[in-house]
């Protein structure tokens, strides 16, 4: 899968979650999470679940610690997936 | 972890404890009772002259028992509970009916899912005849100290 199709697939999991404040135009490769995209730490874990069923893979506590933006969430699905 | 550990284990004192018991606890479930003092401070100003326990508090005590208690317990099975804090994040509760001072309360709660420090469960609270009062979803984080967001 290239990291388009799975953006593509992201993109609007990540919307659900945005604060009212934060359009979902702002979304990029790039964007913090956490600190850009102002999702809280809760609703970080709730996107999680979200690619988790969407691609049928299963993320564990350390790749949490390894995922602040949209690019590092597409390198672990991508990981996960050719596993 | 004993049932009496998790209590002395809680974050929180009088004015502002709402657990008195845990009557039963395991990976998925916990029970957990608790009686309104009549001498509480919010029963002077809710309602004038008419206390009746506000909604926020029942839903408090429903996130300490329902929540934190069972957050307690599932962190004790990995690590120490020192530097963390608790945070609720989301409460979606309906109400049935009022709790009057004095009255004793039971919470039940199950688990719907622990991940990523992220605690989520549907949880009820009944009253002395077994009535439902509130039920509905709580989550929660467990952070650390430092990251309070």
């Amino acid at each position: 899968m290239t990291s388009e199709e799975i953006y593509v697939q992201i993109q609007p999991i990540i919307k659900a979650y945005l604060p009212e404040d934060v359009s979902a135009e702002d979304i990029n490769p790039d964007s913090d999470l956490t600190r850009e995209l102002n999702i809280n730490s809760a609703h970080l874990v709730d996107i999680i679940l979200d690619i988790e069923d969407a691609f049928n893979i299963e993320f564990k506590n350390d790749d949490m610690e390894k995922l602040r933006n949209v690019n590092d969430a597409i390198l672990l699905i991508q990981q996960k997936i050719s596993a | 972890m004993k049932k009496n550990e998790i209590i002395s284990l809680l974050p929180y004192s009088e004015p502002f404890l709402f657990v008195d018991e845990i009557l039963s606890i395991s990976e998925e479930t916990i029970s957990g009772n608790h009686t309104f003092n009549k001498n509480a401070f919010f029963y002077k100003g809710h309602f004038k002259n008419k206390p009746v326990t506000p909604g926020v508090i029942l839903t408090e005590c429903m996130a300490q028992i329902g929540l934190v208690c069972l957050g307690i317990y599932l962190l004790g099975k990995e690590n120490s509970t020192t530097n963390q804090t608790f945070a609720l994040n989301s409460s979606e509760i309906d109400f049935y009916l009022p709790v009057f001072p004095d009255e004793k309360v039971t919470v039940v709660s199950e688990k719907v899912y622990f991940r990523f420090q992220k605690l989520k469960c549907k949880v009820k609270m009944l009253n002395a005849n077994g009535e439902i009062v509130a039920k509905g979803i709580l989550s929660g984080m467990i952070l650390k100290q430092d990251n309070l967001k």
